[in-house]
């Protein structure tokens, strides 16, 4: 293969500015929520990547490692969700401004 | 023949991510996000990662997303977000974020001063055994070995974090007799 490691971090990089536009554009907590997601499985294709052009075994860990946490994240992050959306019957983030008033 | 693997499978990724940031429908979102997932995994599988890309596509594109899709489809959240493609100002504001960071990201890794570029060393099949470095293999022999040595600490306080986040879980979602 002729792609370079500057391809793949140059795809991570875009991955990641698009999980970041999805946070600041939207709206509904469930979304930003998958974009957060979306960075953080950018940052694991740059570790890969970086673990494969430099012959080490530690980036393909440190994967490891943020996919196990991200699941954990993730099910927490949804029961709080939930939790929300129990009591105050919506998940848009222009309606959760309770601190501001 | 990689290479154009590469371009397809990197733009399918990219353009399946930006489809469901621009999606209005939540549900819609996550099936790209799934598209999204699927396609890092077969980047993965071009960086010879596999043990990594069979991993992605059972608990990304598997496990967290049907908790996803069943979080959104049991909370049913479509209807209050129509309007954030009409809010102008959040909308410039937002592009020219992402514009910023798209062009410094291009400026960083692409063009004519982009940084050096190591190549590609050949894999091994099989791990050696236990060492200071451990070199990169295809086998998940190594992450055995990996885990068990050198990342014995982490590995212990990562179970240790899926038991707190299961206690977690449990304790927040619980109905309170105040809350209802």
């Amino acid at each position: 293969m002729t792609v370079g490691l500057n391809a793949f971090i140059l795809v991570a990089g875009l991955l990641f500015a698009i999980g970041f536009l999805g946070v600041i554009l939207r709206k509904n907590t469930l979304v930003i929520y998958m974009s957060l997601e979306l960075m953080l499985n950018a940052v694991n294709l740059a570790l890969v990547a970086f673990s494969r052009y430099n012959n080490t075994m530690d980036g393909n860990l440190f994967v490891f490692f943020i996919i196990t946490v991200a699941a954990a994240e993730v099910a927490v992050g949804l029961a709080i969700i939930v939790a929300l959306f129990r009591r105050r019957q919506t998940v848009m983030v222009d309606h959760l401004n309770a601190l501001s008033r | 023949m990689l290479d154009i693997l590469f371009y397809v499978f990197s733009a399918v990724t990219l353009i399946a991510a930006l489809l469901m940031v621009l999606s209005p429908n939540a549900v819609n979102g996550a099936m790209c996000m799934i598209v999204s997932f699927v396609g890092t995994a077969a980047m993965f599988v071009l960086l010879e990662a596999y043990f990594l890309a069979i991993l992605q596509v059972l608990v990304y594109a598997g496990a967290v997303m049907v908790l996803f899709l069943f979080i959104i489809m049991l909370l049913d959240v479509d209807k209050g977000e129509c309007g954030f493609l009409k809010d102008k100002l959040t909308l410039a504001s937002s592009f020219v974020g992402f514009a910023l960071i798209a062009v410094l990201v291009c400026s960083a890794f692409a063009g004519a001063n982009h940084l050096p570029e190591p190549g590609l060393m050949p894999v091994l099949e099989n791990p050696t055994g236990s060492g200071a470095g451990i070199p990169f293999t295809t086998s998940s022999k190594s992450f055995g070995y990996s885990l068990f040595t050198k990342y014995m600490l982490p590995f212990q306080v990562t179970g240790f974090l899926l038991l707190a986040a299961m206690i977690g879980v449990i304790v927040v979602s619980k109905k309170t007799e105040e809350g209802k």
